[in-house]
């Protein structure tokens, strides 16, 4: 294990790896001068603005937009039946489903986009929005994924050829047999029901576009708030080729974007209706989402329903896992997952513990809520899969009567064993969970807390612990296993020096608040020891950045960063070469330091990076190509494994139910660091976005389909206030496969945080009898537990059938 | 719908416009005036990607009309710097990685603005509570509270006591 502290290699001048550089990004946000989505604005530019369904499933018998269209400033009102005249009122999900950009005859769901109104000012467009009417015939929604299931459930996607229920696809990994057979001769078994609710994204920016079709050259510009530019752009493609749209044709251009977290990569209808009306109109047309819309529409995510079992000896060694889930994706797989993973990357359940086997299967079904499943800070379900089975561990530490802590150092996979063949098929790359154990017992004062918590129950006052030590998965992928629609999930770079050593870099990601213009500067400083401070970074333009497959799934470092690395090592070698020319000497004789190469034996005898940019302009070896310039498409030969171990310390009013985050110390390992200070910033949000759902967010539907959470008045993100001073700390335990042993870190504590918390909140009303708590764990749940309102959820009713708090005895 | 003649005066230069009796002061502020720092984040005045300081009151510009403006002084993102540079808050914010994406960030700003005229030496507790108007989905405000507490402690002159940004320990 690299020492955590290490110096690093490069000075403060380059800027390399390990320090923690001021990002370039900031000046421009904090003056004003960022340039968001709704910065832009094109001469003659219209606005769309969206009618959308007020129930959650019927008929559509008319819709009229004779008083809207007498409103001054509205030019048009676009409805399915004029897209389908060009046979663009369906599009294909990032998953080979279909779903409706605009509905010709039917809606299936509450905020579902109806027809879409252009006008000359933002205002105008709303005018026409109110005075569009739309005459439905309500049907009965089916809102509950179990009833969905059952044999007189009416069959939601009729629009399917063959569909006959509302299943959409079946999944499973491990070996079911041997798995039933170990929990068949097993000593203890332990099983919870539990629900990993739908939430959304909440990104403080909602989603945009600014379509700019140009009537003349028949070419189309679409400024977008999308964290996959390129891909986006061949979706369009593939959309819109028959009406002349082909690929060489579009260009997408992705702006600032104020936070995306994967609500930013799927294709909303929003986006085709703008860019239909910019055709239509030969004018440009923006479309931005309100903030209702967006949490009423778009950008949901979770919402998987498990059932799950552990299967240990007397002991408590964990021998087999087996998990049947339930998922609910609403009315289209408009999920981005990678093709061959329907359930994403769900398989990682068995987490940091070695067991003998394990099986998993998932059912997903159509209902009607929005298209949900987005990877929500979440590298492809991980998030549920360990908040399953960091929930169903501390179930099993209770019944055997072991300290969770314990219960999990003995489960721990050893150090030794990496690389780690798991019971489902992963081959994790390196690992020492102990190590993040140990340093997080102790940041926490572990011991101490178990006394207090003593002293405290026996005067009766609700004190809880709780644990969590997940393993993620992060890197999608190798180009083997892993594509979306086909394209191989690799990433890309682009570097280039110019003659006076100044560099631009160009990647096929995109940050929305990563800070890639400095991270990725420093990972070309480091490789070639110009300083980062003179490298641009360029992302988000598919015209001028290298092909790639976006930013979401913590996927950046493992991949387009990798890609950096191997385009600046090309550059490096280049410059020895040069350097060799130079120095009059052979490549071999020639020792390198960030920055400079030297004769072996004679230091001053050297050169910088600077001159031999310069020279591979001016003064170049015989027969060498000239330029500066080098490309990488890196595709991964393994995912990365980052890890770590969260404690979380928890105080519960008797009286009203609430919960106190009162500490939370966050012990991550993702391997080699680039900057710390950003890396701990990701850890701060990525804690917070797990607070959240654990203590308040839920997007929760009545039985007719109406969303109850659709303000920021009902969906509770957390302010300040309830935000805890997260505490951080880190080992690290480097990648062996990626080139700077880095592993990536967007989205571990979005994942590790919500079972930490639960677990918290379980442990402080164990002796009360309460196993399990379903998150959020608002008051009225914690109420509920305190006053021994058990199965069906206690205060809250919720319409997926699975309550809030089960006791197992009172 | 009846039109209005509003005169405000932005970072210290005076504008005037006719406009709707509708229109919301965000809107005047970055489609009329341009001034696209100045963000929108919701429709329920909950976020407070929107505030800017009217007559020196930290308000939340999507809840208020344009013409209830008339006459105020404004102040907005674009107008905290000036010719030395980014003011003692905007410097905490670099310094210690107080914002991500940036888009909650210049509403943080003039909250926090706002905050430091009144109480030069705010305590933690004070900080969270006065930003609590202000959604960050990025940060989890661990940073911004220390950006505060930065720029609260080069303001009184101790520049060189201004805490550095820890590195992750
Ligand atoms: S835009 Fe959200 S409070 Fe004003
Ligand atoms: S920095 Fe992104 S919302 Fe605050």
């Amino acid at each position: 294990m690299a020492d955590a502290t290490a110096k690093p290699r490069t000075s403060a001048k380059i800027c390399g790896m390990g320090h923690s550089m001021k990002r370039k990004e900031d000046p421009r946000f904090l003056q004003g001068k960022g340039n968001y989505i709704d910065d832009h604005t094109l001469p003659g530019m219209l606005w769309l603005d969206i009618v959308r369904s007020p129930i959650a499933y019927g008929k559509i018998v008319n819709i009229d937009s004779s008083k809207a269209l007498e409103i001054d400033g509205v030019l048009a009102v676009l409805t399915g039946k004029d897209l389908e005249a060009y046979g663009l009122h369906w599009m294909p999900t990032l998953m080979s489903d279909t779903q409706m950009v605009l509905p010709t005859d039917t809606v299936m769901y509450q905020a579902q986009e109806v027809a879409g109104v252009i006008a000359t000012s933002r205002y105008a467009a709303a005018d026409g929005v109110a005075a569009v009417e739309v005459e439905y015939e309500a049907m009965t929604p089916v809102m509950d994924p179990f009833k969905a299931l059952e044999d007189d459930a009416p069959v939601l996607r009729t629009d399917k050829e063959g569909q006959e229920d509302n299943r959409i696809w079946h999944w499973e990994a491990g070996d079911k047999e041997a798995t039933d057979k170990i929990f068949d001769e097993a000593d203890v078994v332990v099983r919870e029901k539990m629900h990993v609710p739908r939430i959304h994204v909440a990104s403080i920016e909602t989603c945009g576009c600014l379509a700019d079709f140009n009537p003349v050259e028949g070419h189309l510009t679409v400024y977008m708030t999308t964290q996959a530019p390129h891909a986006i752009r061949t979706v369009l493609a593939l959309v819109a080729g028959h009406v002349g749209l082909s690929e060489e044709k579009i260009r997408v251009v992705s702006p600032d974007i104020g936070g995306g977290f994967g609500g930013k990569v799927p294709v909303y209808p929003g986006y085709v209706i703008a860019i239909a009306a910019s055709v239509v109109l030969g004018k440009p047309v923006k479309w931005i989402e309100d903030r209702m819309e967006n949490l009423q529409a778009d950008s949901f995510a979770r919402d998987y329903h498990m059932d799950a079992e552990v299967a240990a000896d007397a002991g408590g060694k964990i021998k087999a896992l087996r998990i049947k889930t339930l998922a609910d994706h609403g009315y289209a797989d408009a999920q981005a997952a990678p093709s061959k993973f329907p359930a994403g990357l769900f398989s990682i359940c068995t987490g940091s513990y070695d067991m003998e086997n394990a099986y998993a299967e998932v059912d997903a079904v159509y209902t009607n809520k929005p298209p949900g499943g987005v990877a929500y800070r979440c590298s492809f379900r991980v998030t549920e899969a360990v908040h399953c089975l960091e929930r169903i561990v501390d179930t099993l530490a209770h019944k055997v009567g072991k300290d969770p802590a314990t219960l999990r150092e003995e489960n721990f996979i050893p150090k030794e064993a990496f690389p780690y063949h798991s019971p489902l098929g992963w081959e994790y790359d390196s690992g020492d969970y102990q190590a993040a154990m140990d340093k997080a017992k102790e940041m926490i004062g572990y011991d101490d807390l178990r006394k207090e918590q003593a002293e405290k129950r026996e005067r009766g006052e609700l004190m809880g612990i709780g644990v969590c030590s997940f393993t993620e998965v992060l890197g999608a992928g190798p180009s083997k296993d892993f594509d979306i629609l086909g394209i191989k999930m690799f990433d890309s770079a682009e570097v280039r020096v110019h003659p006076t050593g100044k560099a631009i870099a160009r990647f096929g990601t995109k940050s929305q608040g990563q800070g890639h213009e400095t991270t990725y500067a420093q990972i070309i400083a480091e490789e070639l020891g110009l300083p980062a401070a003179h490298v641009q970074v360029e992302e988000g333009d598919t015209d001028t950045a290298p092909y790639g497959l976006g930013t979401y799934a913590s996927r950046s470092t493992p991949t387009a960063g990798a890609a950096g690395v191997m385009a600046a090592r090309k550059l490096r070698d280049k410059a020895r070469k040069i350097a060799a020319h130079l120095l009059e000497v052979s490549e071999e004789d020639l020792d390198w330091e960030p920055g400079t190469f030297s004769v072996k034996g004679a230091p001053d005898k050297s050169v910088t990076i600077q001159d031999c940019a310069f020279a591979a302009y001016t003064n170049l070896p015989e027969g060498m190509e000239p330029g500066m310039e080098a490309t990488n498409y890196y595709d991964p030969p393994n995912l990365t494994f980052p890890f770590g171990t969260y404690i979380c310390v928890v105080d519960i009013d008797r009286g009203t139910g609430e919960v106190t985050v009162r500490r939370f110390v966050a012990v991550d390992d993702c391997g080699n660091i680039i900057n710390p200070m950003i890396v701990q910033g990701q850890i701060h949000g990525g804690l917070t976005q797990g607070l959240g759902p654990a203590l308040y967010e839920e997007m929760t539907y009545d039985e007719d389909g109406n969303n109850q959470a659709g303000s920021f008045m009902d969906y509770l993100v957390p302010t300040a206030v309830e935000t805890p001073a997260w505490e951080t700390g880190h080992t690290v335990t480097p990648s062996p496969h990626h080139p700077l042993g880095a592993k990536g870190v967007g989205e571990s504590a979005t994942v590790g945080a919500p079972p930490a918390i639960a677990n918290a909140v379980v442990d402080a009303l164990a002796h009360l009898g309460v196993t399990h708590m379903e998150i959020p764990i608002r008051p009225e749940r914690g109420w509920g537990a305190l006053r021994g309102e058990g199965g069906e959820g206690g205060w809250v009713v919720s319409v997926m059938g699975w309550g809030g708090v089960r006791a197992s005895q009172w | 719908m009846a039109r209005h003649n509003v005169t405000v005066t932005v970072n210290g230069e005076a504008h005037s416009r006719e406009v709707d009796s509708r229109l919301l002061l965000v809107h005047l502020i970055r489609d009329e005036l341009a001034l696209t720092g100045t963000h929108i984040g919701c429709d329920t005045t909950h976020c407070g990607a929107c505030t800017v300081l009217v007559d020196g009151v930290p308000t939340k510009s999507c809840t208020v009309l344009a013409v209830q403006a008339d006459g105020a002084e404004i102040g907005t993102v674009e107008g905290l710097a000036d010719a030395n540079g980014m003011s003692a808050l905007q410097e905490g914010f670099m310094q210690e990685h107080g914002l991500q994406c940036g888009f909650c960030t210049p509403g943080m700003l003039m909250t926090g603005t706002a905050l430091l005229a009144r109480n030069a030496n705010p305590g933690e507790a004070e900080i969270r509570e006065a930003i609590s108007g202000n959604l960050c989905r990025c940060t989890g405000y661990v940073n911004i509270v220390k950006a505060v507490e930065y720029a609260a402690a080069k303001m009184a002159g101790a520049d060189d006591d201004a805490p550095a940004a820890e590195e992750a320990n």
